[in-house]
């Protein structure tokens, strides 16, 4: 039961992941990113990860998604003549001059290169740590103490780093900001 | 509860980065690629979380996910912000056609 849980998310993440790849549309990438955000909280609940499977959902199924989901209507241009293929390939610099292929076989190269190292090295790993018992118990206990001991002046600097990112970023995003810099200069 | 096999979890990670690292490295929209890092860091996050269930009285790979997640969640913000700007200046949000730094 729990195995076929864990085919059904991990297929899920994987699933999505390869629609992100494969589509041309950038809102329909967006909405198969959420596919795989939640298929991949789903496998942090069968890692015993409950605590870190919620704040995925609430991170970034809540969070970036809705952000990434603004920016694609924000910088959406239906009337231009080359929104229709703007999912084209990538021209990866000066390899492809001549068409979109050689993009997609070098970036498939590259990704399926490094899939097949790490799965090979994977399968020849014997990990010791991998072959004691696991117990599954709730894990909001223990993080909520190490975010208070131990991780006490890495959990406040996230605090500053996101009072930070936050700031910078309504001061970018906002357009007010180049005459605001134009009139103070 | 009987628990998957954690090779598994490691395998779905790996295939996860390299999709995200095919996604980086082949779409031309700028908020496409900040998909596709959002993938690798997930990848990357099951990772840590396969290693860290054997881990339960520290749990030091779930802590390092939870820091890369608040790391993720600004980092998007910042670039979304950017993109933003870049497609207010120059119409366009297509990482081909910026090639120039002023217009």
């Amino acid at each position: 039961m729990i195995q076929l849980a864990f085919y059904a998310f991990a297929s899920l993440s994987l699933v999505g992941a390869l629609a992100v790849l494969f589509t041309r549309n950038v809102l329909y990438a967006a909405f198969f990113l959420l596919l795989t955000l939640l298929g991949v909280a789903g496998l942090f609940v069968l890692a015993s990860a409950d605590f870190l499977a919620i704040a995925q959902i609430m991170i970034y199924v809540g969070g970036v998604l809705v952000l990434v989901i603004f920016g694609v209507m924000l910088t959406h241009k239906p009337e231009a003549p080359n929104d229709v293929n703007s999912q084209q390939p990538n021209r990866i610099a000066s390899l492809n001059r001549a068409g979109g292929w050689s993009g997609w076989v070098l970036a498939g190269l590259v990704a399926s290169g490094l899939f097949s190292a790490l799965f090979t090295l994977l399968m020849r790993a014997n990990f010791a740590l991998l072959n004691q018992p696991v117990g599954w118990k709730s894990t909001v206990n223990t993080i909520g103490k190490q975010l208070m001991t131990e991780y006490i002046v890495p959990f406040e600097i996230a605090g500053i780093l996101l009072l930070a990112a936050l700031v910078g970023a309504t001061y970018l995003a906002s357009p007010l900001a180049k005459s605001f810099r134009n009139a103070t200069r | 509860m009987q628990p998957v096999d954690s090779h598994l979890f490691l395998i779905v990670g790996a295939a996860l980065f390299s999709i995200g690292l095919a996604v980086v490295l082949l779409k031309r929209h700028a908020i496409v690629v900040l998909m596709g890092i959002e993938l690798m860091l997930n990848g990357v996050n099951v990772n840590l979380v396969a290693f860290s269930q054997y881990d339960p009285d520290r749990l030091q790979g779930q802590m390092l996910a939870l820091f890369v997640m608040v790391v993720a969640a600004a980092e998007s913000a910042v670039a979304l912000a950017i993109v933003l700007q870049v497609y207010r200046h120059f119409r366009t949000a297509q990482l081909d056609e910026l090639n120039e730094l002023k217009q």
